[in-house]
């Protein structure tokens, strides 16, 4: 789990490598991301302006409070000095001020931004469902792009706010010092540019190969843990556990050394932006004495301009951080373009036909593969699915069984052959209505972490009372809810974990009743029950099954008496088909399994 | 606070570090306090002393090594400040690893294992801030404003006044602000996350809001569930953050107060211009220390709040763990975990003075004599307990073979990790010869049994590797062999870097099949004399199925076996079939035997008969 997530860290970092070489793809990314933004474009200047101005605030208190101490020494009359001691007291207060409401509008642009990108985000990936998908289901990728999406709230406010800001101070330092000397003015934004583009960079060039250390051991560190905690019976069984603990303070100490090698470049940024702060004092004044003794500038400002140089650097105090979250950021953002730019495995025909009032199916010469120059899922398979008619389909896993289900649901395109909904191929269909017309119950039923109320509603919206109770009660599941202290409202907990395998399937099964859908595609419905909860499932599948024509995906050969006809697959082609009492007659393929399957003893 | 002074002890070990780092920080600001007094004059004497670059060329020369030295120190205080938190993480990480091996497999199958893993490894990284961030700006920030306090008192007591008397207004701020924006935060927080585990749930469940035809919906119901929650949000944090305005607002106003201050007396001559400006110069430096720290009292309780956890599992630790540090030499843990790993798997495993030998098991038989046990349910703590064994009793003889058969839930594992010694009898005796199992070595005990899991786990390492978790001195024949006994060799040779590749995520890149026949080579990679076999419910491919038969037949030959049995084909070739159900034995004999018997609740013949009955 950990594993998963963090081993591909180091294969994202040597892509970095890449984009380093190629800074265009970079450029592209940042742009994209650049885009998503745009509607908040008047927010996040608002935003960058209210920044400007809490240090702005800080360099004119300073300022002025330097003009006041250094006017007095000249013991002028107070009244001279009145003008100062308000602004003082102005930018006392106005810092917090502006800082209050700097936050405001960041936080809130942060919010929008968020929810812009999960939209945008859902939006793109809802076409490419589930296909697509498939190579995030294993391990926690998809919780990955969660977070990768989390990560960019904060591409606001920590890239590219604090660097606008930063722009303006120096835009600012610039005009005020110019009024006493361009050259300091000029020195000054050297300084800050040193102090917040050169110096981070250079830091952030030399972090790399660290960074890149750093993250691969601490991905090996993680794997180590979670190979620890998870193969803890087999670590003492076989009485490795000392070997495993000395192996993991190994690498818990490579890891600590790649991280402090890190820390110590980071470390780098602050002591640089102090050195660079009190260096550009220093040449502040070097530049402005001469000026003093050849009285071209006001000896009252010297102490004025010290104070403001220092005070400015506080705008270029967050930009190493930034620099380093643009990374993040890019990589992120990079991420996400990646899978939602995948092209969709179905698109819906230019001119999609209406959906045919049978619902006959019909699967004729049927070929498919997952990629251009893969092996064949399934070779060559046919089969006819008439009105009211049961057909199941066996094998090992790997058979192609699960494959059939994706293509009949329209989740792929097949490649040859067809499969005729009512007469019409399905690629000339709309994949929602053809979906329109299938129930599925599958081993994995999805429940959202919602109340049981609000899972079944899903299949019918407009669903009575009434039309909930009597499916649930078709799906032998009434009574069991009406027994939970909620009832229908009762909370399933995080994707339904506080039900049980059976209570799932037959929710699901509930849900197959409220859909009311001419086709039933039953895809491993079963699987993973004991052999009591196994039956009674079946037996509240056995009426939603009445009347419809039903397709059964199964490697468990049970209930299978009653198919019409079975279909035995093998490496994705048709080996047997015919009754169950004909297969069994014949002693092939099905049989061996039956056998094999009659020889295991039931868990209870 | 309790939880503030035992990290303050883990920094113990690192007392160095810590020390150093406040010194360099204590140094830095003498450094400041330097370059204000130099600032201070350079600027006065040019000022009002009417001299030239030239004549202050020395103090600017100065004050720009007082850069470079600020810089190093700093640098310094900081680099040491993350030796620091690497050393208290790396020792913590040890002994919370350690710790959690010592308590055993029962123990972690109770928590749950992701969530074990994240308090691990994001928990004690939670940590490194505390440590390299938090705990030294804590130190820093009584040091250095004291330190510039010194200097500022004697030449203006007013302003040393306003400085001392607004200082400890920001930490007492800080920390109320802290616990009510805590709180709020925290709220925030769960909505947060809460919303981000809807927004993952409806990704998951794409496929099946397709089926239903719902998935174009979605997306409006995220926008309106992220725009409400936005608003509510903004709502709060208008509040709180007006209390961070009040902060804001302390540490400005009071520079402010000061300058004005200070203004005056210099106006009325009560105050030289230098002393003045040194003052002013030092008041932003005086509040900066504070201010960060603030910056850093978030990461600060974040590390606490992973502390909390970290602590609970820690506690858990048999006597001997805790206090001894396995991370500052591995030979130390060495020592510590094998008597630790076998001592706490139950409250009843009392330390005991000396471990005997384990007896040769080719000669020696096993009896479960009257055996009880009984496991705290779901973690909780109120001593509530649940039965999964209730006097069994039997015996594994020399070169016999036992298989278990029964219900789920009937008490079968628990046979198998009461004998691995994953846990203690709560009742009655595990028997070997003539003493009990729990005298005995552990490590020599387990040396002695070959362990075939139901599901068994593969390490994120190489094939080979993961063999040769069955004898670590294997030689490479050796676990070619070992692979090929197990009919694992073909599907290694086929796996793209063969013995080298690398699998775990609990092996994804192998089916079950396969997964099953590598603790199969490990096993005979083993060569002891008693094997625990766990047969794997489904797995119902044909071809595996002959395979993995066939190399099981191979293991088991020879050799004492208790085997958890759900083939046919297994329980009729062995000795002996005990049927648990409840904790107990209801029934045993062989094959035909039970098969015979028509009384009892003929609980045998049903398990054989449930897959027949349903056609």
């Amino acid at each position: 789990m950990a594993s998963t997530a963090t081993s591909c860290a180091p294969t994202g970092e040597s892509r970095d490598e890449v984009d380093g070489v190629i800074p265009a793809t970079r450029r592209a990314t940042f742009l994209r991301l650049l885009s998503l933004t745009a509607p908040f474009r008047g927010r996040m200047l608002l935003a960058a302006l209210l920044g400007f101005a809490t240090v702005g605030s800080s360099i004119g208190l300073m300022m002025t409070s330097a003009y006041i101490i250094a006017k007095a020494a000249l013991h002028p009359s107070v009244a001279l000095l009145q003008v100062a001691i308000v602004g003082v007291r102005f930018f006392g207060m106005t810092r917090g001020v502006f800082r209050y409401f700097e936050r405001l509008v960041s936080h809130d642009v942060n919010f929008r931004l968020l929810a812009r990108i999960r939209v945008w985000f859902y939006e793109h990936l809802e076409p490419l469902a589930p296909a697509r998908l498939e190579q995030y289901r294993s391990g926690d990728l998809l919780s990955r792009v969660v977070s990768d999406v989390e990560l960019l709230e904060n591409f606001f406010v920590r890239v590219l706010a604090p660097p606008l800001s930063a722009l303006g101070i120096m835009g600012l330092m610039w005009f005020l010092l110019r009024a006493f000397d361009a050259r300091i003015a000029w020195a000054v934004v050297a300084f800050l540019l040193l102090a917040g583009v050169v110096a981070p960079l250079i830091v952030r060039r030399a972090s790399q190969r660290s960074g890149r250390a750093y993250i691969a051991t601490r991905a090996e560190l993680n794997a180590a843990v979670v190979d620890g905690v998870q193969g803890l019976p087999e670590l003492l069984a076989f009485g490795a556990d000392e070997r495993y603990l000395a192996q993991l303070h190994r690498l818990d100490r490579e890891s600590a050394r790649a991280q402090t090698r890190l820390g110590h470049l980071a470390a780098l940024n602050e002591a640089d932006t102090t050195l660079l702060t009190n260096l550009a004092t220093v040449a502040g004044l070097a530049l402005a004495i001469p000026l003093v003794s050849a009285g071209t500038l006001d000896a009252v400002f010297l102490a004025v301009i010290a104070t403001g140089i220092m005070a400015s650097f506080e705008a270029v105090q967050p930009l190493p951080l930034a620099w380093q979250m643009l990374d993040s950021s890019l990589q992120a953002a990079r991420r996400l373009f990646e899978v939602v730019d995948a092209p969709p495995a179905v698109s819906d025909p230019g001119s999609p036909q209406k959906l045919p009032g049978s619902a006959d199916l019909e699967v004729d010469g049927l070929w498919f593969r997952y990629q251009p120059d893969g092996p064949w899922a399934l070779e060559d398979v046919s089969f006819e699915l008439g009105q009211g008619r049961h057909v199941a389909v066996v094998g090992a896993s790997g058979a192609g069984k699960t494959t059939l289900a994706r293509l009949l649901l329209r989740f792929w395109d097949y490649q040859r052959g067809a499969i005729l909904l009512g007469g019409v191929d399905l690629r000339d269909l709309r994949g929602d209505d053809v979906r329109r017309d299938i129930g599925v119950v599958s081993q994995d039923t999805h429940l959202f972490t919602a109340t049981i109320r609000e899972n079944l509603l899903l299949a019918r919206p407009d669903a009575s009372e009434q039309d909930l109770h009597a499916a649930a009660r078709l799906a032998r599941i009434h009574e069991f809810i009406t027994r939970l202290p909620d009832g229908y409202d009762t909370w399933i907990g995080e994707q339904g974990v506080l039900l049980s395998g059976g209570e799932r399937q037959r929710l699901a099964i509930a849900r197959a009743v409220l859909k009311d859908a001419p086709l039933l595609l039953l895809d491993e419905a079963t699987a993973n029950l004991d052999a009591i909860t196994e039956r009674e499932v079946w037996q509240a599948l056995q009426e939603l099954m009445a009347g419809r024509s039903v397709l059964t995906i199964t490697h468990r050969l049970t209930g299978l008496d009653a198919m019409d006809e079975i279909l035995v697959l093998r490496g994705g082609r048709v080996v047997e088909r015919g009754t169950q009492q004909e297969l069994l007659a014949s002693r092939g393929q099905f049989y061996r399994l039956w056998t094999l399957q009659r020889g295991v003893l039931a868990e209870g | 606070m309790k939880i503030d002074k035992r990290l303050l002890a883990e920094a113990r070990i690192a007392r160095l570090h810590l020390m150093l780092t406040v010194g360099l920080g204590f140094l830095v600001g003498l450094v400041i306090v330097l370059q204000a007094l130099f600032l201070s004059r350079a600027v006065s004497s040019v000022f009002l002393g009417g001299q030239e670059l030239a004549d202050v060329k020395g103090v600017l020369a100065m004050l720009a090594a007082l850069a470079l030295l600020r810089a190093a120190l700093r640098w310094g205080s900081d680099a040491s400040a993350q030796r620091l938190a690497r050393q208290v993480k790396a020792d913590l990480r040890g002994r919370l690893m350690a710790c959690i091996v010592s308590l055993g497999p029962a123990h972690a199958a109770l928590e749950r294992s992701g969530e074990l893993t994240t308090t691990v490894v994001e928990g004690v990284e939670a940590l490194d801030a505390y440590f390299s961030e938090y705990l030294p700006q804590l130190a820093l920030a009584v040091v250095m404003p004291l330190t510039i306090l010194v200097f500022v008192l004697p030449l203006d007591w007013i302003s040393g006044l306003v400085l001392l008397l607004t200082a400890p207004l920001i930490p007492l701020f800080m920390v109320l602000i802290g616990s009510a924006a805590d709180t709020l935060a925290k709220r925030q927080w769960v909505t947060l996350s809460r919303l981000a585990a809807r927004f993952l749930d409806a990704l998951q469940g794409l496929p099946t809001l397709k089926v239903f035809g719902r998935s174009r919906d979605e997306a409006a119901t995220i926008a309106r569930i992220s725009d409400e929650y936005r608003r509510t949000t903004m709502g709060v944090l208008r509040v709180a953050f007006l209390s961070s305005m009040a902060l804001e607002l302390l540490a400005t106003l009071s520079v402010a107060v000061v300058a004005v201050e200070i203004g005056l007396r210099v106006l009325y001559g009560r105050m030289a211009f230098a002393d003045a400006f040194f003052i002013l110069v030092l008041a932003p430096d005086f509040y900066a220390p504070l201010r960060l720290l603030g910056s850093r009292f978030h990461s600060g309780m974040a590390g606490v709040a992973a502390a909390d956890r970290i602590f609970e599992i820690l506690d858990q630790a048999p006597v001997g763990t805790s206090s001894v540090s396995p991370v500052a030499s591995p030979s130390a843990s060495a020592s510590v975990s094998p008597v630790a790993s076998s001592e706490v798997s139950s409250s009843v495993s009392s330390a005991l003075p000396q471990r005997l030998p384990a007896p040769d098991l080719r000669r020696t038989p096993i009896r479960f004599e009257g055996v009880h046990f009984s496991y705290e349910t779901n973690g909780s703590r109120d001593g509530r307990r649940r039965a999964a064994l209730a006097g069994v009793s039997f015996e594994l003889p020399p070169g016999g073979k036992v298989a278990l058969v029964g219900p789920s839930g009937a008490g079968k594992s628990t046979v198998v990790q009461l004998l691995l010694r994953f846990v203690a009898p709560t009742g009655g005796t595990v028997v070997v010869g003539d003493r009990s199992l729990l005298e005995l070595d552990v490590r020599g005990w387990r040396e002695q049994i070959a362990w075939v899991p139901q599901r068994p786990y593969l390490f994120n390492t190489s094939v080979a590797e993961n063999i040769r978790l069955g004898r670590a001195q294997a030689t490479t024949d050796d676990v070619r062999r070992a692979a090929r006994l197990a009919h694992a060799d073909e599907f290694i040779d086929a796996l793209p870097q063969g013995y080298d590749t690398v699998v775990g995520e609990r092996g994804s890149l192998l089916s079950a099949g396969q997964v099953q026949r590598l603790a199969l080579a490990r096993a005979f990679l083993r060569q002891a004399p008693l094997v625990v076999l766990d047969e794997a419910t489904a797995n119902l491919d044909p071809q595996t199925e002959d395979s993995v038969r066939q190399a099981m037949t191979r293991l088991l030959a020879g050799r004492t076996a208790l085997i958890v049995a759900h083939r046919l084909t297994t329980v009729t070739e062995v000795d002996r079939i005990l049927v648990l159900d409840e904790g107990r034995v209801v029934q045993q004999g062989t094959h035909s035997e039970l098969m015979r018997d028509e009384r009892a609740d003929g609980l045998y013949r049903h398990l054989v008969r449930a897959y027949g009955g349903v056609s």
